[in-house]
C-alpha cells in the first residue's frame, strides 16, 4: 500500500513536470500562456515559503508580499550596477532579503498572534511605500527595468526559473522533513512544550523568518528577470492577502496545499481579469466559503478520497472474514 | 513653532479617528475574540451608503447620517450572524483569513456597485476656517473632534452605568460564567458588532470629507487604527483611544518634515521599537499562558 501511494505520487510529479516542460510548445511560444506558469511558480515558492512559517511553525506573517518585493528590486538593483553572473545576483538577492527578514524577526519573535499579524502587515504596506519615495535607489514611480541575462533566450529562462522553482521546492522539502521542520512544528503545537524538551525557540523562530523570507527574495528575483521590470505597485499589500488565502485554501499542514493553492489563484484572476472588483469577490468569497466547510484546506479532498478507499477496503476484509 | 502647532493640531484630528477604527477593533476583539481586519472595509460601506441616502435620495446630512448608522449596526450583526459566529472558536489564522476574505469581498462589491472614480463627500459643518491663537481650524475639524468626544463620553456611561455595559464587561471577562449568570451571551455578542460597525461608520464618514470617497479609503484608516491598538495593548479602550491620538500626531509629524508618503512606514518603525521593548504593547496586560 505504502509502496503504491509512493508510486503513484512519483507518476503524478512526472506527469506534472512533463507537462511544464512541453508547455510552452503546446502554447505557441505564446507570452501571455508562459508568464501564467511562470507566476504559478513563482507564486508556488512563495507560498511554500510563507507556509514554513504559517503551517509549520504557526506564526503568522500578512506581509509577504514585501519580501517578493525587495527579492525582485534587489535583482534590478544589483544587474544594474554591477556586473555578476545572473546565478551570483539572484543568490544576492535571496542573501538580502534574508537579511531584512532576519532584522524583523528580531522584533517578531518576541510577538504572538495578531501583534505579529500587524507588525507583518506593517511591513507589508511600508515596502512599497519605501521603493517608491526612495528615488535614488529605485527609481521611485517609474520603476527599474531588468535586462535578460544575454547568455539566455525567453525559451531557456523559462526552463531555467522551472529549474529553479523544482530546486528550491525540493531543498524546502527536505528542510521540512529534517529536526528542523520537526523543530517548527513542536513551537506551532506548544511553545512551551518545545521549550521544555530543549529547543531553542528563538533560535528556530529566527531560523523560520530567515529561510521563509530567504526563498521567497529569489522568487522574487525570478520573477524580475521574467517580466524585465521592477515597479512599486507590484506587490501590494493584496498579494500578501493572496498568499495567505493560497496556503489556507490549498491546506496549510500539507506541503503540497500552498502549490496547489497558488495554481488555484494564479488562474482565477485570468478568468475575472475583464472587472477587478469581481477578482476581489471571487477570491473573498472563495476564503470565506473554504474556511467555513473545510478548515483543513483543498487538500484534504485528496485525503477523505484515500481514507474512503481504506474504509472500502476495511469493510471488504472484515465482510470476508465474517462470512 | 506655530508650524509644529498646526501639525500638532491637524494630527489629533487624524489621531480621534485612528481612536475611533481603533476602539471598534478592540471591542470587538475583546468581546468576540475575532480580529475584524474587515473593519475598514465594512466602515467604507457605511460611508457609501450615507452617501447614497445624501446624493440620490437627497436626504439631509444628519438623516443620511443617523440612517447610515442603523444600517451599519444591522450590517454588523449580519456579519456576526451569518460568518464570523462560526469561526469564533477557530484558531486565529482562521479567523484572520475569513476576515481578509470579508475585506476582499466588501472591497470588491462597493467597486462593483459605486465604482472606483472617487466621489465628492459634503461635510456637516461648512464653512471658513477660523483662527484660534496661532492655529488654524476648520468647522469640519471641530466637528470631528466634538463627534468623537460625544461619542467616547456615551460609551464611558454605557460601559460604565448601564446594565448592558455591565453584561458587556461581565462577557469580556468570562463568557462561561456570565452566561451561567444570566446574561445572553449571544445578544452581547451581536450588540458589540452593531456598536462596532457603528463606530468603524462614523470614522468612515468623518473621513470621506477629507480624502475622497472610494472603495480603499479606508485601508490607510484600518492600519492606523491596528497600530493605535497595538500601542494600546489591544485588550484596553482607553489606552487604545490615547494609542490613536499618538499615532495621528506622530503620522502628522512625519509626513510634514519628512515626507507625507512615508507615514505609513515610520508607523510601523515606531510600533515595531515599541512592541520590542513591550510586546504587549504600551498598556497591554502581561501575558502568561498557561499550561
Amino acid at each position: 500500500m505504502q509502496l503504491k501511494s509512493q508510486k503513484l505520487k512519483y507518476i503524478f510529479n512526472s506527469v506534472v513536470l512533463l507537462f511544464i516542460i512541453v508547455y510552452p510548445f503546446l502554447m505557441n511560444m505564446s507570452g501571455y500562456w508562459m508568464t501564467l506558469l511562470v507566476m504559478m511558480t513563482i507564486y508556488g515558492i512563495t507560498a511554500v515559503a510563507l507556509n514554513i512559517m504559517i503551517g509549520y511553525g504557526g506564526q503568522i506573517s500578512i506581509g509577504h508580499a514585501g519580501f517578493l518585493m525587495i527579492g525582485s528590486y534587489s535583482v534590478a538593483i544589483i544587474a544594474d550596477r554591477f556586473e555578476l553572473p545572473f546565478v551570483i545576483t539572484l543568490l544576492l538577492a535571496g542573501i538580502i532579503t534574508a537579511f531584512v527578514g532576519l532584522i524583523i524577526s528580531f522584533s517578531a519573535v518576541r510577538l504572538k498572534g495578531h501583534f505579529l499579524a500587524v507588525v507583518t502587515l506593517g511591513f507589508g504596506i511600508s515596502v512599497p511605500v519605501i521603493a517608491l519615495n526612495w528615488t535614488s535607489l529605485t527609481n521611485g514611480y517609474s520603476g527599474m527595468l531588468v535586462t535578460r541575462p544575454a547568455i539566455l533566450s525567453e525559451l531557456s529562462l523559462y526552463y531555467f526559473i522551472v529549474g529553479c522553482t523544482v530546486l528550491f521546492l525540493w531543498f524546502m522539502y527536505n528542510i521540512l522533513h529534517s529536526s528542523f521542520g520537526r523543530a517548527f512544528i513542536s513551537i506551532r503545537e506548544s511553545e512551551i512544550a518545545a521549550q521544555s524538551s530543549g529547543i531553542n525557540t528563538t533560535f528556530y523562530k529566527t531560523l523560520m523568518f530567515v529561510i521563509s523570507s530567504f526563498f521567497t527574495g529569489m522568487a522574487g528575483g525570478l520573477y524580475a528577470y521574467w517580466i524585465g521590470f521592477v515597479g512599486p505597485t507590484d506587490f501590494p499589500v493584496t498579494i500578501s492577502f493572496l498568499l495567505l488565502a493560497m496556503i489556507v485554501v490549498g491546506g496549510m499542514h500539507s506541503f503540497y496545499g500552498p502549490i496547489f493553492g497558488a495554481v488555484l489563484f494564479s488562474i482565477i484572476p485570468h478568468f475575472t481579469d475583464e472587472f477587478m472588483g469581481i477578482t476581489n469577490i471571487v477570491i473573498g468569497l472563495i476564503l470565506v466559503i473554504i474556511i467555513l466547510f473545510r478548515p483543513e484546506g483543498l487538500v484534504t479532498i485528496v485525503d477523505w478520497f484515500k481514507m474512503n478507499k481504506t474504509m472500502e477496503k476495511a469493510d471488504t476484509i472484515s465482510k470476508e472474514r465474517g462470512s | 513653532m506655530e508650524a509644529l502647532l498646526q501639525i500638532t493640531f491637524g494630527g489629533l484630528i487624524f489621531g480621534s479617528i485612528y481612536a475611533l477604527a481603533a476602539i471598534g477593533i478592540v471591542m470587538i476583539y475583546k468581546t468576540t475574540d475575532v480580529v475584524n481586519f474587515a473593519h475598514g472595509e465594512m466602515a467604507m460601506i457605511t460611508t457609501f451608503i450615507s452617501f447614497t441616502f445624501l446624493q440620490m435620495v437627497g436626504l439631509s446630512f444628519f438623516v443620511s447620517f443617523l440612517l447610515a448608522l442603523i444600517f451599519a449596526a444591522i450590517f454588523g450583526m449580519t456579519v456576526y450572524q451569518a460568518i464570523i459566529k462560526r469561526v469564533q472558536n477557530a484558531p486565529p489564522l482562521n479567523q484572520i483569513v475569513v476576515t481578509l476574505g470579508l475585506f476582499l469581498a466588501f472591497n470588491g462589491i462597493a467597486g462593483l456597485i459605486w465604482g472606483y472614480t472617487p466621489h465628492g463627500y459634503p461635510s456637516a459643518l461648512r464653512g471658513d476656517s477660523f483662527q484660534v491663537g496661532s492655529v488654524f481650524m476648520s468647522p469640519h475639524q471641530l466637528f470631528i473632534l466634538g463627534i468623537t468626544l460625544a461619542l467616547m463620553i456615551l460609551f464611558f456611561i454605557l460601559f460604565k452605568y448601564t446594565k448592558i455595559g455591565l453584561a458587556m464587561r461581565a462577557t469580556q471577562q468570562d463568557m462561561q460564567t456570565s452566561s451561567l449568570m444570566g446574561i445572553k451571551v449571544s445578544q452581547v455578542f451581536n450588540l458589540t458588532w452593531a456598536a462596532g460597525a457603528i463606530l468603524g461608520g462614523v470614522a468612515g464618514i468623518l473621513t470621506a470629507p477629507i480624502t475622497y470617497l472610494e472603495p480603499s479609503m479606508m485601508i490607510d484608516i484600518l492600519i492606523m487604527g491596528f497600530a493605535a491598538a497595538v500601542f494600546g495593548g489591544f485588550v484596553n479602550l482607553p489606552g487604545a483611544v490615547i494609542g490613536g491620538l499618538i499615532v495621528g500626531v506622530y503620522s502628522n509629524w512625519v509626513s510634514y518634515y519628512i515626507g507625507s508618503e512615508l507615514s505609513v512606514a515610520f508607523v510601523f518603525l515606531l510600533i515595531v521599537l515599541v512592541l520590542y521593548v513591550k510586546p504587549t504593547g504600551l498598556f497591554g496586560a502581561k501575558y502568561v499562558k498557561k499550561v
